[in-house]
């Protein structure tokens, strides 16, 4: 059992094929070939230094150090949601609005898969505790960053429409309730259509990677449909809290629309 | 009955703006482009902030929730937004808007079925008036109302609008680039200064 150890010499070979796309791409002047060099080096680096960092964590699994990685993995999601907004909220409580609905669905959803459904002893042992989190958290944080995104813009684009709905005696919420219903729906539909096409089309990752570590395909299989349920519901629940928050952001106590509490990045 | 006051009235770097509109009363507002005219208007209904005392009769803006607010003293933006597909459904009851009013503006009861799409900005504009009329408001607050609009459907407008304020005892506060318009309608006129003052206009 277990997995056959790759050397860096293979490695090397798969980068040879980015490193041929990167000459394709300078050849083409699409302009890609920088960031792509980039982006394949902090992959390298990232998963070297986090596959360190995981050592040393399974390793001692301590509570505490469990809970302070998973908060570094919460604040770079949530300032990754602010980074994909074309236009966001102003200053810290638009940061706090998309890292706390993060933290709020992701977590709840993580502890419950944890300590109820896996139930190992400690719960948050951390070859369980910390995949399974950050799969959430990058799911989520799609979710919510995309959805929030679609909320900001839309309304930018339709504020003469919603004030001319609030001028006719509209309350905030029915002035926006098309615009909020799209901006949610957009965060959730991906993550449907993957549950939708997996195992037809794609074989989830997570579930690639267990089976080439030497589980048998049927508790893989189990494990990832474990997993799009929690990532469903995890993105779900934290796509209505972030876009819930900020139609309460976007609207004052007289419901008049501040579209000055945005920001253009 | 029914007077709109406004009492030390100020917003962004405007104002103090302090006048009264009675019931059945119609109060023009000229004033260059730009002077503020909108932003005035925005004010009293209470879509921009703004501090003072806002009130109808003895009805205080601040003690209401604004969405009732907006109900009772109401703005026609001078450019209508429409956001559904067909006409009818931007009222609550288009059956119930009078067959007189409809004639008035031109338009025959066919109209509740039409595309939005396909209305020209005049179409648009006149059919705003009968949506904010439907909420039986108590004071209008009109922003250039007839700036679309060729002379016969001027004076169809002007002839409801002032119609509606004198039977419901409703203040009018009428913002018009056209003096002579202002003359029909208006009982008095204000002019508004660049620096966003109100002085008395000269002739009426």
């Amino acid at each position: 059992m277990g997995v056959k150890p790759l050397s860096a010499f293979d490695l090397s070979l798969a980068a040879g094929l980015v490193v041929a796309l990167a000459l394709c791409s300078w050849r083409l002047r699409l302009g890609l070939e920088k960031r792509m060099v980039i982006s394949a080096l902090r992959t390298t680096v990232q998963l070297l230094l986090i596959g360190q960092v995981l050592r040393v964590l399974f390793a001692h699994a301590s509570f505490p150090f469990v809970f302070a990685i998973s908060m570094v993995m919460l604040m770079v999601a949530g300032r990754e949601v602010g980074a994909r907004q074309h236009r966001r909220i102003k200053g810290f409580s638009g940061w706090l609005l998309g890292t706390g609905s993060m933290f709020v669905s992701s977590f709840a959803v993580a502890f419950f898969a944890l300590a109820i459904v896996i139930a190992n002893d400690p719960w948050y042992t951390p070859q369980y505790a910390i995949p399974l989190l950050g799969m959430l958290l990058g799911n989520t944080m799609n979710g919510i960053a995309l959805s929030m995104d679609r909320l900001t813009e839309s309304l930018w684009q339709q504020r003469r429409m919603v004030e001319q709905r609030l001028l006719l005696g509209q309350t905030s919420l029915e002035a926006i309730h098309e615009l909020r219903q799209q901006a949610m729906r957009s965060g959730m539909i991906p993550i449907i259509n993957s549950m939708a096409a997996a195992g037809l089309v794609s074989l989830p990752g997570m579930m690639t990677g267990q089976i080439l570590g030497g589980s048998s395909p049927m508790d893989a299989v189990k494990y990832q449909i474990l997993i799009m349920f929690l990532i469903c519901a995890g993105t779900g629940f934290g796509v209505v809290t972030a876009i819930t928050l900020t139609c309460r952001k976007l609207f004052d106590d007289r419901q008049r629309l501040r579209l000055e509490v945005l920001q253009k990045q | 009955m029914s007077q709109l006051i406004i009492e030390n009235l100020r917003f962004r770097d405007r104002g103090p703006y302090s006048f009264a509109i009675a019931g059945g009363e119609c109060l023009g507002l000229q004033g260059a482009s730009g002077a503020g005219k909108t932003l005035l208007l925005r004010a009293i209904v209470d879509l921009d902030p703004h501090q003072g005392s806002l009130r109808l009769d003895d009805l205080e803006c601040d003690r209401m929730p604004a969405p009732q607010w907006r109900k009772k003293v109401s703005m026609l933006p001078a450019e209508s937004c429409w956001w559904r597909d067909v006409v009818e459904d931007h009222f609550h009851d288009f059956n119930a808007i009078p067959q007189e009013h409809l004639a008035r503006l031109g338009f025959g009861p066919e109209v509740a079925g039409w595309q939005v799409s396909r209305l020209s900005t005049g179409e648009k504009q006149r059919l705003a008036i009968l949506r904010m009329l439907e909420n039986r408001p108590q004071a209008l607050l009109l922003d250039e109302p007839t700036a679309s609009l060729d002379r016969a459907n001027s004076n169809g407008v002007e002839q409801l609008l002032s119609e509606y304020g004198r039977t419901n005892n409703a203040p009018l506060l009428w913002v018009s680039h056209d003096p002579d318009q202002l003359d029909r309608v208006a009982d008095r006129c204000l002019f508004m200064q660049v620096d966003g003052s109100l002085k008395p206009c000269g002739g009426i």
